[in-house]
This record gives structure tokens, C-alpha cells and sequence, in this order.
């Protein structure tokens, strides 16, 4: 399906060059002589890069299928993360590449928001902070509890992040998955 | 808002009065127009029953000529113009056009008008004045009159513009506007008023011709504050040669799937029976009340947006 520049507005969808791309801004132009004009910022969607593009007004763009759902975490076959559609209970299945910033803080039956175009998955977003196990790290020394010390501690799902040196084995911790840090503690260890 | 309008209304009216140029009112109406192949008129039938449909005049150029023609002398018109689908962040389809035209005045000096204009509306102190090939080559090294479609629709794609569709990419005219619009106009700095003259004889709409090598039509457009805000002429005196372009942009609107609109008989008649050497401007009023208010949008500088 195709738009035309007078469909162009924030947040549409459209292809250019074989990629998919999200309408940043719009601004319409009508020189003095010649015809009017767009010029749009838009995101590619795989990529993540912003460009500016210019379109002669009343030229067409094609519609990019791009789809936003809302899945679950499953499970880990071989090199690919299988996920289930909450809406329509379809399984799909991502390979690792696609999952940069993302693998490392996936837990069973977490919901995180997937990006599909023409039909598979190109982003993966985890929810913003997550509460995980920490399985193994250095021991608390007695009566460090009050310094800033940070130690590298390794979390449940494989993912290596730095805590504050009273952090123990078992504890469980929120960690930002935007930034990769540590922050807080949840709850002690039982 | 209003009352900086309103100002700026009136500071307009008394320096054209400080200058003995006469105001007038026009018609709005009209029965024929000034043929371009990009401005489409709004259309209406304002008698019911067969009489033909009028058009609401997409600037007042064409009746303010007839005056010239008749012995007016210096005119100016601050009124409502009207363009089919045009709505944007400097654009409304109603808007406000003050046009005056000066007899015996060149538009060279009519630029300087313009200017002292600014002056007093803006504060405006001082511009400037480049020439259409003067800006291709300082800011993308090109020489508008002569590169070859091929090397313009070279330089436009390594700027992030889309090859327009259909027969347009392969007019030379449609490359240089998405050009100039693109890479010129916004690297411009918006702090001086640049008067932009000498444009490729293609692109002449109803300014006349030089004689020079290469040809170039005399008009001139204002880019200030980031925005397109006048286009001046050298008249074109010769009726032939108007009927020639709205002929012309008549068979362009054709190609484009436009329909054909019907020229002002009118304005030919009254050049036919001559009309003074003059230079005239059109500006778009509210553009400038923009720049006075520092809205970044025209919708904010008139009393209701369409």
C-alpha cells in the first residue's frame, strides 16, 4: 500500500530503500515558484539512525508493514529466543543477533515489546527495569556497608552487572536495562 | 498578537501613504487568472443557477495591473488571497497579500522598497542581495543555468532528496526548486535579510526576460527569518508573451493532471492597450507579523486558522 506526502505525519510507517523507517517530523513547503514540498526526519527502525529526506508534494512513499505486539518470554532453543504473541498466542522465533540488549535480562514469562516488520522481528525492548537473582559474586566483607565499593556480580540470566559491595548471592536486585546498572536491592537472600 | 497585527497594518498603510502610493481594493472574485502551472486557485459560483463558477483570486497581481494600465500610477493592496491546498507551518489557503507595483521604478530599486519596508516593521537595518547563480555556486559549487539534469539530480540525492516521480525528474526546474528549497534556503542565515535576484529564464512566471548570456528573469524573492517572504518582478509588458506563458503553464498543469485553468482576458486586454514599465512585489503579510511576534507558526498570527 502506498502514501501520499499529504499522509505524512509523526509516527507514520513507511519504507525507503527496503527499510523501515518512523516519521519523526513533517513539514510541508511551498516555494514561491515550483511545486510545494515535504521534508521529513524519519528513524530507521533497524538501523536506529535518523536522516532528512525531501519529497516533492503528491509524490507517494511505500507503507511500511511494521507492527508493534506486546509478547512473552518462552524460552531459549539453540541460537534463538522463542516468544509468544499475548494477542494471538503465534510463536515466534528470533535469532540472537536480533536480541542486542535484550538477551541478557530475559526471564520466563517476561512481557517485552517486539517491533515486527514484514512479518518478523527486528527490536526487541525489555521493560525497563528488572528484578533479578544474583547467583554468584564476591562476599560482603564484614562492616563494609557503608562504603561505595562496587564489585561485578553475575545474574541469573547470565548478564554481569556492578553492585555495591554489601550485594550477597541470592539477593534479588532491580536492574535498569537501558543503562545496564544496578538500582537497588529488592531483597535479602533468605 | 492582535495588536502588534494591527500595528503593523497600520505602519504599512502610512508608509505607502509617506510615499503617494495609492491604496486599493481589488476584487476578489474573478472570472479568469494569472495561469501558473503550481498555484491552484479555489473556485466557487457565487450566482446560481449556469452562470459560470469564479475564482478567489490567488493574488491580486492581475485587477491591480488593469488600474496600471488605465493611468493609476503607484498602487499598493493589503488584502485576502486564496490558494487551493496549501496548509502548512508558514501557509494557510486564506492569507494575507500586500502587493504594490511602482511605475517607472526598476525592480532593482524595488527591492531597496522592500527593504526600508522591513526597516519599518522589523527594524530591520540593512540587506542584502545575491544573485540565484551566485548562491548555487557558493553553497553547492553548481552553476544553476548551466548543469545538466543529471549532475542537479546527482547533488539533490547526495542531500536526501527523493527523485520526484513521473516526468518531473526529468525537468531540470524541478530539481533546482527541491535544491534550493533543501540545501540554499536553510543555510541561509536567518539574522539577514537576503534579497534572491536573477532567476533561470524558466522559472520567469510573469517577470520579463533579459537580454543577457544566459537569460535570466528578472525577479527577485526576500528570504529572511528562514522564510520565503516576497516575489518582485520586472514586469512583463509584452501580451503575446503572456498569453504564450499561461498557455504554456496551462499545458504544464495538463502533464502535472491539473486542469486547465482560464486566463484573466481582462489583464490581457489591458496590456494589449499598455502598460507602463513598471517592477512590481507581492509579500506575504502574515509572514511577516511571524517574524514581528516570533511565532513559529502562521496559525498563531491570525485571528482564527482554517
Amino acid at each position: 500500500m502506498d502514501y501520499s506526502t499529504s499522509d505524512f505525519r509523526r509516527g507514520l510507517r513507511v519504507e525507503l530503500d527496503g527499510e523501515p523507517y518512523t516519521i519523526i517530523e513533517s513539514e510541508f513547503m511551498k516555494p514561491g515558484k515550483g511545486s510545494g514540498i515535504y521534508r521529513i526526519k524519519c528513524r530507521n527502525l533497524i538501523r536506529d539512525r535518523v536522516i532528512d529526506q525531501t519529497f516533492r508534494s503528491g509524490d507517494k512513499i511505500k507503507a511500511a508493514d511494521v507492527v508493534e505486539s506486546p509478547v512473552e518470554y518462552s524460552y531459549k532453543a539453540g541460537s534463538k529466543f522463542v516468544f509468544m504473541d499475548m494477542e494471538t498466542y503465534e510463536q515466534h522465533e528470533v535469532p540472537e543477533e536480533s536480541m542486542v540488549g535484550a538477551a541478557e535480562y530475559l526471564l520466563e514469562g517476561m512481557k517485552v515489546d517486539v517491533v515486527f516488520w514484514n512479518g518478523s522481528v527486528i527490536t526487541v525492548t525489555p521493560p525497563r527495569q528488572v528484578d533479578l537473582v544474583v547467583e554468584y559474586c564476591e562476599p560482603s566483607a564484614k562492616g563494609n556497608t557503608a562504603t561505595n565499593v562496587q564489585k561485578p556480580a553475575k545474574m541469573e540470566t547470565g548478564c554481569e552487572i556492578n553492585v555495591p559491595g554489601f550485594i550477597n548471592i541470592g539477593d534479588v536486585v532491580k536492574i535498569d536495562t537501558r543503562t545496564g546498572t544496578y538500582v537497588e536491592r529488592v531483597s535479602k537472600a533468605s | 498578537m492582535l495588536r502588534r497585527r494591527a500595528e503593523l497594518l497600520q505602519l504599512t498603510r502610512s508608509f505607502f501613504a509617506a510615499r503617494g502610493v495609492l491604496e486599493v481594493d481589488t476584487p476578489l472574485l474573478a472570472r479568469g487568472l494569472v495561469v501558473d502551472a503550481h498555484i491552484d486557485p479555489i473556485s466557487c459560483a457565487p450566482q446560481a443557477g449556469s452562470a459560470a463558477p469564479r475564482y478567489l483570486l490567488p493574488s491580486p497581481e492581475a485587477p491591480m495591473k488593469r488600474l496600471l494600465a488605465a493611468g493609476s500610477g503607484p498602487i499598493f493592496q493589503l488584502g485576502k488571497a486564496f490558494r487551493r491546498g496549501e496548509r502548512g507551518r508558514q501557509h494557510q489557503p486564506e492569507f494575507t497579500m500586500l502587493e504594490w507595483y511602482r511605475p517607472g521604478l526598476g525592480y532593482h530599486g524595488l527591492m531597496d522598497e522592500v527593504g526600508e519596508l522591513m526597516r519599518a516593521l522589523l527594524g530591520t537595518p540593512s540587506w542584502e542581495k545575491r544573485t540565484y547563480r551566485g548562491v548555487f555556486i557558493d553553497l553547492l559549487g553548481t552553476d544553476p543555468h548551466t548543469a545538466s539534469t543529471d549532475e542537479l539530480a546527482e547533488l539533490a540525492t547526495a542531500n536526501g532528496v527523493r527523485t520526484p516521480q513521473g516526468s518531473a525528474a526529468d525537468d531540470p526546474d524541478e530539481w533546482l526548486n527541491l535544491l534550493f528549497a533543501t540545501c540554499i534556503e536553510p543555510a541561509l542565515d536567518p539574522q539577514v535579510a537576503t534579497f534572491i535576484h536573477d532567476f533561470p529564464a524558466s522559472q520567469s512566471a510573469l517577470a520579463a526576460v533579459s537580454g543577457d548570456a544566459p537569460p535570466v528573469a528578472q525577479r527577485f524573492e526576500l528570504l529572511y527569518g528562514g522564510m520565503e517572504l516576497c516575489n518582485g518582478y520586472q514586469e512583463l509588458l509584452d501580451a503575446d508573451a503572456h498569453r504564450a506563458r499561461f498557455e504554456a503553464a496551462n499545458t504544464q498543469r495538463e502533464q502535472l493532471g491539473k486542469e486547465r485553468l482560464e486566463p484573466d482576458a481582462q489583464l490581457i486586454a489591458a496590456i494589449e492597450h499598455g502598460l507602463p514599465e513598471c517592477s512590481g512585489v507581492a509579500i506575504g503579510f502574515d509572514r511577516v507579523v511571524m517574524l514581528a511576534c516570533g511565532a513559529d507558526s502562521i496559525a498563531n498570527v491570525v485571528p482564527f486558522a482554517d
